[in-house]
């Protein structure tokens, strides 16, 4: 019978006993159950293997800081860097440099012969796109056949923590929304941790500041109505 | 003249450490960051990464790359410390490397790099087990997946008495047999020893009651690192 050793949503520590007894079904002397999940396994017991808050529903360490892991479904904001005869390299701030191919970079027909590659996208803008796919030698390969997806046109670019990009959006994309509505912009974040916001700029600069405060205090309780308390501050 | 009669020089029990005050996220450029303070020693560690390898030839297409570097700062002894890079300070990097990569999960980060920088800004004996303990708590605030912290300690022997974390006016013993000093760094949760280094003179079976001692010393610090983090966040959680 599996033992839960700590308290729900208490914060653990690499190398900390989670659960012991736990059963599985391969074997393995160590087999990690799945890297998302902040934990290994060693014998029959359960360790964590980052700093997180542990969630007994699922079995997992939520992590509480870190840089970005790319991973395949992610929606990302990365930077054109370099460019070949029909590849652009994007930086997207993780250990690997991405590729976005011209046949996947617009839903429409990119004519190179009329135009130079640097005509779509140039070197330093900042692209919204999609990891589609993600090789065993860490090849990363970008998508911006989707809508929404593409050049960010304008607009300035901020930061936040990788690790509480869950945060900024909220449940059902719930925070970003509200803070697009009260400062009047329009916002699109990164998995990676680039936010870009746009718009008049007495709004971008309360929806900065906003994000700024979710990545202070995303562990905190309470973070929406500070939110929305900083966001209507301003208005009055 | 006997230690085991008249003690240490700081009054303290053979198997006692000196106090020990850790942070975490002291650096807020870095993607983590700690700060040990045993005593008189302080280490202060940056981590950056997991980022792209440069230069390129380094390179590893299966695990992680992990590059130490350790530096005394020039103020940091009482003769001062020539700013550059030294033989000893290549050797120290080397060893907390090996002493952390045991530690981590290097599989799960093929071709890429992590770099860690560590800085003694004070250093009164004992600046490799504190850098090693300040490198293992920033590379978990930089959210590496890793198997357990690495606490190290120093062991040691001053005349006949064999104690924990020696001090350099411990160190500097002349006479009888002299001062013996045996840094050990342990892992608990995979039981294993990752540094363990001699200098001075020991017998066999002096040495294992050090090593024992060490590696006791060691699970102390382990507790308290583990602590760093709940406090840590407990800490930012209340100022609200």
């Amino acid at each position: 019978m599996m033992e839960i050793k700590v308290k729900d949503k208490s914060i653990v520590t690499p190398g900390e006993l989670i659960a012991a007894n736990v059963k599985f079904s391969d074997a393995d002397e160590e087999y990690r159950i799945k890297m998302n999940n902040g934990i290994y396994k060693k014998g029959s017991n359960v360790y964590a293997s980052v700093v997180g808050i542990f969630k007994e529903n699922g079995l997992k360490v939520i992590q509480l800081s870190g840089s970005y892991i790319p991973r395949q479904g992610d929606y990302i904001i990365g930077k054109v860097i370099d460019m070949s005869f029909s590849n652009w390299f994007v930086d997207i701030r993780g250990p690997y440099e991405a590729g976005l191919r011209i046949s996947e970079a617009s839903t429409k027909y990119l004519d190179t012969d009329k135009y130079d590659m640097s005509h779509y996208f140039d070197f330093g803008e900042y692209i919204f796109a999609k990891i589609t796919d993600i090789t065993d030698s860490k090849k990363i390969s970008l998508s911006c056949k989707e809508s929404g997806l593409g050049k960010l046109e304008g607009g300035i670019i901020t930061r936040i923590d990788p690790s509480k990009f869950p945060r900024l959006l909220g449940t059902n994309d719930s925070m970003i929304d509200m803070i697009e509505k009260l400062s009047n912009t329009k916002i699109e974040a990164g998995h990676n941790g680039l936010v870009w916001i746009k718009g008049p700029a007495e709004g971008v600069k309360k929806a900065k500041e906003a994000v700024k405060l979710i990545n202070k205090e995303s562990h905190l309780t309470g973070l929406t109505e500070k939110v929305e308390k900083l966001l209507q501050g301003g208005k009055k | 003249m006997s230690y085991k009669k008249t003690g240490r020089f700081d009054k303290r029990k053979a198997d006692e450490l000196r106090p020990i005050k850790m942070e975490v996220g002291v650096l807020p450029n870095c993607t983590g960051s700690a700060r040990v303070k045993a005593g008189k020693t302080t280490a202060i560690a940056g981590v950056y990464g997991p980022k792209e390898v440069r230069p390129k030839h380094l390179q590893l297409n299966d695990k992680l790359l992990i590059r130490c570097y350790y530096d005394l700062i020039s103020f940091s002894v009482t003769d001062r410390a020539r700013p550059r890079p030294s033989r000893r300070s290549r050797e120290l990097g080397l060893v907390i490397k090996n002493a952390l990569e045991k530690s981590i999960f290097v599989e799960d980060y093929p071709k890429s790099m992590l770099e860690v920088f560590v800085e003694i800004t004070e250093a009164d004996a004992g600046s490799r087990c504190a850098a090693i303990t300040a490198a293992s708590l920033a590379v978990a605030d930089a959210g590496i997946q890793m198997r357990d912290f690495v606490p190290a300690v120093a062991a040691g022997k001053i005349d006949d008495l064999i104690c924990l974390d020696l001090t350099k006016e411990e160190e500097d013993v002349h006479d009888g047999g002299g001062a013996t000093d045996i840094p050990v760094a342990y892992i608990p949760s995979i039981d294993e020893v990752t540094l363990l280094q001699l200098d001075g003179k020991i017998s066999s079976k002096e040495l294992i009651e050090a090593i024992k001692l060490g590696i006791k010393g060691c699970k102390k610090i382990h507790e308290m690192m583990g602590k760093t983090f709940k406090e840590n966040y407990k800490i930012k959680a209340v100022k609200e």
